[in-house]
């Protein structure tokens, strides 16, 4: 059994069980799947400078901070019990394209060989972890939801701004894979 | 007590659709006061969420290169069954009129179609493809032990404020 489930899931699993958080949140307490929203609780809570998109009661806003709490937790219970022992499978025209710029490492989901400590202090980590960060904030906030508020909550509910706003973060990622991701790849 | 939502000079509409409480300002908010352990409920099913992230390879930064280049039908795969199952749960919610744990009544809200879905949705698009990673993933991430993320997370932390600061001044 744990033999199983330490294999990586199946998209036909991973993706049901995905879309059955939306029920869940609502039936536990009427809330809308949303994770991004969380960034901006935290700076509600330590640094809201008097900025009016941060002043509001954060605290009504807490089971969003539990619930990432809980995503880390999971992260961590499900790399220590459930690791899965072998190498990442990737396909193999990327794998070709990753070894072009030094990657070899497939030992761990997020790849070591460019997101690590001592990158971090090169011009590749900073655009990597720090500039890309940033956009995630700005970018996720500016669209009013990420990947679970506007493509899971807001397709569920049939919102068509949600549609738009997906669209959006794909044309957005094909352009960066394509164009961005190489460049900043390339740099060492 | 006095709700310090009601109180604050807000009187903008809310574009931000996840922050919920900002919707239901003078709408029936929920009168119930619940302790703190409450919200423990949430933490599980975060625990839960984030499991089936690690384990379905969503969190992945070459998963996520494998998406944007039409390599993999996985993650196209999650999604699509997740929306579905996510609107099939939703459709059963509204016509049996299911109720919260605690008998409330289950609302949505409808959101407003801002430039910011346009703006946003690039730029929070291109830094998927950069880092990986989506909100929920980097929380899993740091989880999974790769704590440099922390960083990634600190920065999209600022850039959220960043938004929240230049926010009047952008187009909505």
């Amino acid at each position: 059994m744990m033999q199983i489930l330490s294999k990586p899931w199946p998209w036909y699993v991973a993706g049901p069980l995905i879309g059955l958080t939306v029920p869940l949140l609502l039936i536990l307490g009427n809330k809308s799947f949303g994770i991004s929203s969380s960034l901006r609780h935290i700076c509600a809570a330590c640094l809201p400078a008097g900025i009016p998109f941060f002043k509001y009661d954060w605290r009504k806003e807490a089971w969003n901070l539990f619930f990432v709490a809980g995503i880390f937790l999971g992260g961590f219970l499900a790399s220590f019990w459930l690791k899965n022992p072998e190498p990442v499978q990737v396909h193999p025209q990327l794998h070709q394209e990753l070894s072009k710029y030094g990657i070899q490492d497939y030992s761990s989901l997020v790849p070591k060989d460019i997101i690590n400590w001592n990158n971090l202090f090169t011009l590749q980590g900073i655009l990597m972890m720090v500039l890309g960060g940033f956009l995630i904030g700005f970018g996720t906030r500016y669209a009013g939801g990420c990947t679970s508020g506007h493509a899971i909550m807001g397709l569920s509910t049939l919102q068509w701004p949600s549609l738009i706003a997906v669209i959006c973060f794909m044309v957005g990622g094909f352009f960066s894979a394509h164009f961005i991701v190489p460049l900043i790849l390339s740099l060492k | 007590m006095e709700n310090p939502v009601k109180t604050s000079p807000i009187v903008e509409t809310n574009t931000d659709f996840e922050v919920r409480s900002l919707d239901t300002i003078c709408v029936n908010e929920s009168q119930l006061e619940h302790k703190w352990y409450h919200k423990l409920k949430y933490l599980l099913a975060g625990i839960f969420f984030g499991i089936v992230l690690v384990k379905a390879e969503v969190v992945s930064w070459f998963r996520i290169q494998e998406m944007f280049r039409l390599q993999s039908f996985h993650m196209y795969g999650i999604i699509g069954s997740a929306v579905l199952v996510g609107a099939l749960s939703v459709f059963l919610i509204k016509k049996l009129r299911i109720k919260t744990i605690y008998g409330e009544e289950i609302t949505f809200h409808p959101k407003k179609f801002t430039k910011g879905q346009i703006f946003g949705g690039l730029l929070f698009g291109i830094g998927w493809a950069i880092t990986g990673a989506c909100p929920g993933p980097l929380f899993a991430q740091i989880g999974m032990g790769a704590t440099v993320v922390l960083i990634t997370l600190l920065s999209a932390i600022v850039g959220t404020w960043v938004y929240g600061y230049l926010r009047e001044k952008l187009p909505h």
